[in-house]
């Protein structure tokens, strides 16, 4: 039977296939530095992870909606919450926590307490502005659009760049209105 | 067991790496594509055979460093051993895996092959297009793993039976 109402992140973490994460994070950074080499232009770097992100990000929602059993979110709020304690724990194994929510519930910031991607990694100085972890806002960006939330995803600290945490600002700038060739109740 | 990550995480990342620079980057020059595909795995090959033989004894001959990589590092990697391994005695291997875990979800439609029925266009499908694209990633991985071994070797991969796949290894003399 499948299971009702939402599954928590380590209990999907633990059901699903897993891989040795040494593969995913040194594959992680070959592309950066390749992109590195091949754009020149850290900026464009930036612009290409997080696209590469948001591309995976519409791939990874079907995932999580479907294994996670969860159902509509009633707010923001609930969302964010969704993303930092079930998301990140069931694709990276990793927890996050939200804080600093702005006065309308409608920004707020995702602290990592973990992150696989960084793990042997530094950055030279010829990679300052380079925003290494960019794929994992775009993930964020893509998966939220998949369910009507045009969102805006940032980088507020970085511990590759100095800070003491990784945090992402979550904004959302517009809920999109869903479309569907029926009604809820039909 | 060290840390671990969902295995979509990796497989949608490699599919992304690859449209990324076969369809955006290099839509129109492929081999300039693989080429790049090729390098990354190389990348990763070199250091996860940095990090798997850091406690081991030199391989004694290739051989050796072949069978390493069809058990130890296979087993890592992608949680199975190499399901058979000939070679030639002269500096040629192939690894076969009956079950590719890259490929184990990839599956060339028949009818999509058929529609090309235009004899001037060459007979492979832009599905075997785009996995053959795929793969220049695990090759890449293979030789680095190799090189950093201190064989320098040219990999090529065969997939005329999905999902089954041969890496074919040619040592440089």
């Amino acid at each position: 039977m499948a299971p009702v109402g939402p599954r928590s992140g380590d209990a999907i973490f633990s059901s699903i296939d897993r891989v040795n994460a040494e593969l995913f994070t040194l594959t992680y950074g070959a592309i950066v530095r390749q992109l590195l080499t091949d754009l020149e232009e850290v900026e464009e770097v930036n612009k290409q992870l997080d696209q590469m992100g948001y591309n995976i990000g519409i791939r990874l929602i079907d995932e999580f909606l479907a294994k996670s059993g969860v159902s509509r979110c009633v707010d923001f709020k609930e969302t964010a919450e969704m993303i930092a304690k079930v998301g990140f724990k069931m694709f990276l194994g990793v927890t996050a926590s939200v804080t600093s929510w702005d006065a309308d519930g409608t920004c707020c910031s995702i602290i990592l307490e973990d992150n696989p991607l960084v793990d042997f990694v530094e950055l030279p100085d010829t990679c300052q502005g380079l925003y290494y972890c960019n794929v994992l806002s775009g993930v964020i960006r893509g998966a939220l659009e998949m369910v009507s939330m045009k969102t805006e995803v940032t980088w507020t600290r970085d511990v590759l760049r100095g800070d003491d945490a990784y945090e992402l600002q979550v904004k959302l700038l517009k809920q999109v209105a869903e479309e569907y060739p029926y009604k809820d109740d039909e | 067991m060290g840390r671990e990550v969902a295995e979509s995480c990796v497989d949608t990342m490699l599919m992304e790496m690859v449209a990324m620079y076969s369809g955006r980057f290099y839509a129109n020059k492929p081999e300039l594509a693989a080429r790049r595909i090729e390098a990354i795995g190389y990348q990763v090959g070199h250091q996860l055979s940095e990090r798997y033989t850091m406690e081991r004894p030199r391989f004694s001959d290739h051989l050796e460093a072949i069978k390493f990589i069809c058990k130890d590092f296979w087993s890592e990697v992608f949680k199975k051993q190499i399901d058979n391994l000939k070679t030639n005695h002269r500096g040629t291997f192939v690894l076969q895996d009956n079950k590719f875990r890259w490929l184990s979800r990839v599956s060339i439609d028949p009818s999509s092959e058929n529609e090309t029925e235009d004899p001037s266009t060459p007979g492979e499908s832009k599905a075997a297009q785009a996995v053959s694209m795929y793969l220049y990633f695990p090759c890449g991985i293979i030789r680095g793993v190799l090189s950093n071994l201190g064989i320098p070797c040219a990999v090529s991969a065969d997939i005329s039976s999905l999902p089954t796949c041969s890496f074919v290894i040619r040592v440089k003399a």
